[in-house]
């Protein structure tokens, strides 16, 4: 009599099928694993925003630490920012030109110039810079002291180390990076007038007038809200990311290094959504 | 309290019976692996616990767990008749005030001077205080450790005892009731490890401290002990007077009293 084995398509005999459904089992759990990590990664972010955002309306507001944070992230990156501005508008001055020139417009330089920058490139290039700078600082400090459990004795010692540590950290940001743009864009526009002197002869007068004739409203204030939300986001992002870090001294440099790549990533995209909503004013 | 540590070290017999700690079936586990199983003791009012154990025996677990930097999954934690799982964080907040934790680590705040490091707990406990007083009691508390002439270097520029001794001052200088201790002589050398031994002792005599000190260093645990418990796999394996220890033939214990 012949024995009957049950073959179903792709699962050959019932050892094949077992094995088959332990390894489908191992993969199930693997991905639940992984979805119930991604979610609690999620939720922990929730609740970190959250607790910043209640922190920073306590009584207790650290003063004295807010303007420490706003002198480390405002003046400590005025240098940087100062040869970035500079740079950028006398790059942009330098590569716009010979195209203005085959079209006989080279007096709407200084206006398309000034432009670009006070709308795109002074925010998102100034953001990118302190996302490098302040982004990974943040992380490593507080990823180094969560190793060395100086947040943890921040916390027995009755201190709120997020109304200390992190909201402090946000605000001074969410404060300063507005004001960094402000004077990259400064220095960008006087790097133009010397980009625009290198080929051509145009006082300063001339350029300064001929740059704000074409800036209206609506190109300097949307531009500039948008600056409060990236220093909010690298301030956050950086924050988040050396407070979570583990116990371990390799975390600090994982936390200081997420802590830029992840801050980066939500700048452009900040900047995506805020040129959406601007597009439509 | 520098002429003391020169002086035979005898630990305060202060014991009195009433509880400043009492902890009941304490239980506290990472993911698959159990670090504490089933611990219950009681700290006495004035006196020094010594918790003796090895490395991952869950000591630090056990301080951490009384503070709330780790929440137990099972168990009663009662700190001056406060239960610490039912706390508010406010209660948390008011019921950490009274106790002073020492870190292995020391746990200065790298971006902060000495002197900051002192004003920062006493600042935020003591919010009453005037300038020129938080600035007598700074300077009272570094001479207690012997280190007043630290105040204005920064914690980098001390060395393993010194950011020992300038942990113990930040603890102390808001005079609390009950100082947990967290291997308090770990990396040192036998001296500097024999100076914050009798340190912890003048702690106790001058602040009336109860104290948990957690150790596996046996010349630590002989200074300060008026008790002591030995953790093993997370259980309490023994407890009693230092003598009942030294004397024991149990193969566990002796390993450590050679």
């Amino acid at each position: 009599m012949k024995k009957f084995s049950p073959v179903i398509k792709g699962i050959p005999n019932l050892q094949g099928a077992k094995k088959h459904v332990i390894r489908l089992s191992e993969k199930t759990i693997e991905k639940t694993v992984e979805a119930n990590s991604f979610f609690s990664e999620v939720a922990s972010v929730f609740l970190f925003i959250s607790c910043t955002i209640k922190e920073s309306f306590s009584r207790d507001f650290e003063f004295r630490e807010f303007l420490r944070q706003c002198f480390q992230i405002g003046y400590k990156s005025l240098p940087l920012i100062s040869v970035t501005g500079i740079i950028m508008g006398l790059v942009l001055t330098i590569q716009s030109r010979p195209a203005l020139v085959n079209f006989g417009a080279v007096s709407l330089l200084p206006g398309m110039v000034t432009i670009s920058l006070i709308r795109e490139m002074g925010p998102v290039i100034t953001a990118l810079i302190c996302a490098g700078k302040i982004g990974s600082g943040m992380g490593a400090e507080l990823g180094s002291m969560k190793v060395t459990e100086q947040i943890d004795a921040m916390e027995v010692s009755s201190t709120n180390p997020i109304r200390f540590l992190v909201v402090t950290r946000v605000l001074a940001a969410t404060l300063m990076i507005p004001i960094l743009v402000l004077y990259a864009d400064g220095l960008g526009i006087l790097g133009s007038w010397a980009g625009a002197n290198i080929k051509g002869d145009v006082t300063f007068i001339l350029f300064f007038s001929q740059a704000f004739g074409h800036v209206q409203f609506l190109d300097f204030f949307p531009a500039f809200i948008k600056t409060f939300f990236f220093g909010a986001v690298i301030g956050l992002v950086g924050c988040y990311k050396g407070y979570t870090a583990g116990r371990g001294t390799e975390s600090v440099g994982i936390a200081a290094n997420s802590a830029v790549v992840l801050s980066s990533l939500l700048v452009i995209i900040v900047d995506l959504i805020a040129v959406q909503i601007t597009d439509m004013l | 309290m520098n002429d003391n540590q020169t002086a035979p070290i005898t630990p305060a017999k202060t014991k009195s019976e009433k509880q400043v700690i009492e902890i009941n079936e304490l239980r506290k586990g990472f993911g698959p692996q159990e670090v504490l199983k089933n611990v219950s003791l009681q700290l006495f009012n004035g006196e020094n616990l010594v918790v003796l154990g090895k490395s991952g025996s869950g000591k630090s677990v056990l301080i951490k767990c009384i503070v709330s930097l780790l929440k137990p999954e099972h168990g009663t934690i009662n700190v001056l008749g406060e239960n610490v799982s039912e706390l508010t964080s406010d209660g948390l907040g008011e019921m950490r005030k009274k106790i002073g934790f020492l870190f292995q680590s020391g746990a200065l705040y790298d971006s902060m001077t000495v002197k900051q490091n002192l004003e920062f707990p006493l600042r935020r406990i003591k919010k009453d205080l005037t300038q020129q007083e938080i600035d007598e009691k700074v300077i009272e508390v570094l001479e207690n450790v012997g280190l007043a002439d630290a105040l204005n270097k920064m914690p980098s520029q001390l060395s393993g005892g010194m950011r020992k001794r300038i942990s113990l001052a930040r603890t102390i200088v808001v005079d609390p009731m009950i100082m947990l201790y967290d291997e308090p002589t770990t990396g040192l050398d036998p001296v500097t490890s024999d100076e914050i031994s009798s340190l912890i002792n003048d702690v106790q005599k001058k602040y009336k401290t109860s104290s948990i000190i957690i150790t596996h260093d046996i010349e630590c645990a002989r200074t300060t002990a008026n008790r002591v418990i030995m953790l093993h796999d997370g259980e309490v394996y023994q407890e009693g007077e230092l003598e009942k220890f030294e004397k024991s033939t149990d193969p566990l214990i002796k390993s450590f009293f050679k």
